[in-house]
């Protein structure tokens, strides 16, 4: 009998429930969310606006809160963690990838890249290094002096994606990382993303309403009003 | 380092935004000082009085006058060391224009109980040699162009007629306090004068000057010189050299009033415009703070970021309207020597200017960090885009 290797999970999601406040009612958004995801995993979550799959990468970020339910991210059940120890979890074990790159305008590439190991014991040396290897990864290393402004929308989300992998984290969570792209920057961004999941062995999560970026995806989660309602490989 | 980089360049994002914002800082800056420098022209008199020296006048008013014997009398009180005389002369050079106090002294005993006023040796003694000598403080000099040996005619208005004097003398202040535009002559050409033309009007005094023995007994002293004259004719007041300049002020202390006032709304009005600056910034970059959050930068970050900003525009402003103060005071000080002789910004308004700007900058901060920490990471990165 062939024994099953037993695979590690990164995020362990528990009965989830999450809803927002419009005026005096109540909208649930999450309803009894409950799945696994494993290390190196490359997952997608789809579904239609409000489904909450937004809701759900940011409260597996860690920059919101569940109303019930548990999320651990490596064995750390993130949800019992007060807002301190939230901030200093989230500076290391998470990546960034917004939409809207969301780099400091007044920074330049290097600098931008360098924001996340400000917050660790590195040298500025190794910061350097660091910083530089990001940026080599993502193919801007002759771009590090640049001003955002100064960067093409592709440029800049690869220095964003530089930004969100210089620290090593445990996962990277990307919300419609390709949704301000044209079609030939978003294929550039999704190989790369690619690339950090394949020889880096990055879990990413990623939210987004293409089909051609969930396409790139280990697996597609649905989401629709809630709840997890289909699953696909 | 890098906190300061990051505050620095944002502070410069918006440049016109930001180079108004330390032109207001810097203009108010310069206007407090100007107008807490003219409070304090005001009450150059108190602050160069001596505690040591009691005036003594006509307790009905300062305009009637004593008789000239009262000098000795008052001098045989005890703890008194030396007594003097002085009387306004009130007189005009060429044109009212060119206002500038006038007395006529005792010479030798007031320049003994006035040593903030330093003439040399040989121009005392010329001075004190020559009856119609007068002596003019170095800014007064300096202003009319006046050197050693020229002749002065001065309007009189409480004592008609064109009066003659020769400068023996040009005093110096022993210090930046000191006022240098007084204008001083003999009482005896005064008084001889008077007796040939106007005699009931001689041999009397506006004020007696008392130097005491110790200062600490100025109460008893005080009340001693006026008891000897007690139910006479001219009945004394006298009071500490500080009272008696106070009482100068105290008739204008309206106006000083309402110079502070407005003084101190400058700063609020400024405080104000600041403060809307930094709500302003707060806001257009609360979306960037989510961000920081998100990478794990905690509230203490943020708040050192906007406090940073906002102390970075204030103190900018006032470096430069302190800087901008001295040659500024000094421009209006030239311009209303007539009136503030002693136009000195003194030490405690670079103090104030800096603390304002301090103070300002963290309560135009307060609000926009309390914002900028209280807002919740997901509700900030959904106003970008």
């Amino acid at each position: 009998m062939d024994a099953e290797q037993p695979k590690t999970i990164a995020v362990s999601i528990r009965n989830v429930y999450k809803s927002y406040r419009r005026g005096l009612q109540p909208v649930s958004v999450l309803e009894g969310i409950t799945f696994d995801i494993e290390r190196g995993e490359f997952l997608a979550l789809m579904g239609p606006s409000g489904s909450g799959k937004s809701t759900l990468l940011n409260l597996i970020a860690g920059i919101d809160t569940v109303d019930s339910g548990s999320i651990s991210v490596e064995g750390v059940d993130i949800a019992t963690l007060t807002e301190s120890d939230l901030a200093r979890w989230r500076s290391a074990n998470v990546g960034f990838i917004f939409q809207f790159y969301n780099l400091i305008p007044v920074l330049t590439a290097f600098e931008n890249v360098e924001l996340p190991l400000l917050l660790t014991s590195l040298s500025r040396r190794s910061r350097k290094e660091h910083v530089e290897t990001a940026l080599s990864v993502v193919g801007l290393a002759d771009r590090m002096e640049h001003y955002p402004s100064q960067l093409s929308g592709g440029q800049q989300q690869r220095v964003a994606i530089a930004r969100a992998i210089v620290t090593d984290p445990t996962i990277l969570v990307a919300d419609e990382p390709t949704g301000d792209l044209d079609r030939v920057s978003a294929k550039e961004i999704l190989d790369l993303i690619g690339r950090l999941n394949a020889e880096f062995g990055k879990t990413i999560i990623m939210v987004t309403h293409d089909p051609r970026a969930a396409e790139r995806a280990h697996l597609i989660r649905q989401l629709d009003k809630g709840e997890l309602n289909h699953v696909s490989s | 380092m890098y906190l300061l980089r990051i505050l620095f360049r944002n502070a410069w994002r918006h440049r016109l935004r930001t180079l108004l914002t330390i032109l207001g800082i810097t203009i108010a800056l310069l206007s407090f000082g100007l107008l807490r420098t003219v409070v304090g022209a005001w009450y150059a008199g108190v602050n160069a009085s001596s505690a040591g020296r009691l005036i003594t006048r006509n307790a009905v008013s300062l305009i009637f006058s004593m008789p000239i014997s009262y000098a000795e009398r008052i001098r045989r009180v005890e703890g008194v060391k030396g007594v003097s005389y002085a009387n306004w002369f009130g007189g005009i050079y060429i044109t009212e224009k060119n206002f500038f106090p006038n007395f006529a002294i005792e010479p030798r005993g007031y320049l003994e109980l006035y040593p903030e006023f330093v003439v040399s040796p040989e121009q005392k003694r010329a001075f004190l040699g020559d009856r119609k000598g007068c002596l003019a403080g170095r800014k007064l000099a300096e202003r009319f162009g006046w050197k050693i040996g020229d002749s002065i005619t001065l309007k009189g208005t409480i004592y008609p007629g064109n009066w003659e004097f020769v400068l023996r003398g040009i005093y110096e202040g022993v210090d930046k306090a000191t006022d240098e535009s007084q204008f001083f002559f003999h009482w005896d050409y005064l008084n001889e004068t008077l007796k040939k033309t106007v005699p009931r009007r001689a041999d009397q005094t506006g004020v007696f000057i008392v130097a005491l023995q110790h200062p600490q007994q100025a109460a008893e002293t005080s009340l001693a010189v006026d008891a000897l004259f007690k139910n006479s004719l001219a009945e004394t007041l006298t009071e500490t050299e500080k009272a008696f300049q106070l009482s100068f002020v105290s008739m204008t202390e309206a106006i000083v009033v309402a110079i502070r006032i407005v003084s101190y709304v400058v700063i609020v009005i400024i405080l104000a415009v600041v403060a809307n600056t930094m709500a302003m910034t707060a806001r257009e970059r609360i979306g960037e703070y989510a961000i920081f959050k998100a990478m794990g930068f905690r509230s203490g970050h943020i708040a050192a970021m906007v406090f940073g900003e906002s102390l970075f525009i204030t103190l900018s402003g006032c470096v430069i309207g302190i800087a901008l103060t001295f040659p500024v005071a000094t421009a209006f000080g030239n311009s209303m020597e007539a009136f503030f002789p002693v136009f000195q910004v003194d030490s405690a308004t670079m103090y104030l200017d800096v603390v304002f700007s301090v103070l300002i900058g963290m309560i135009a901060a307060i609000f926009p960090t309390w914002r900028a920490i209280r807002i919740k990471i997901a509700d900030g990165l959904r106003r970008i885009g």
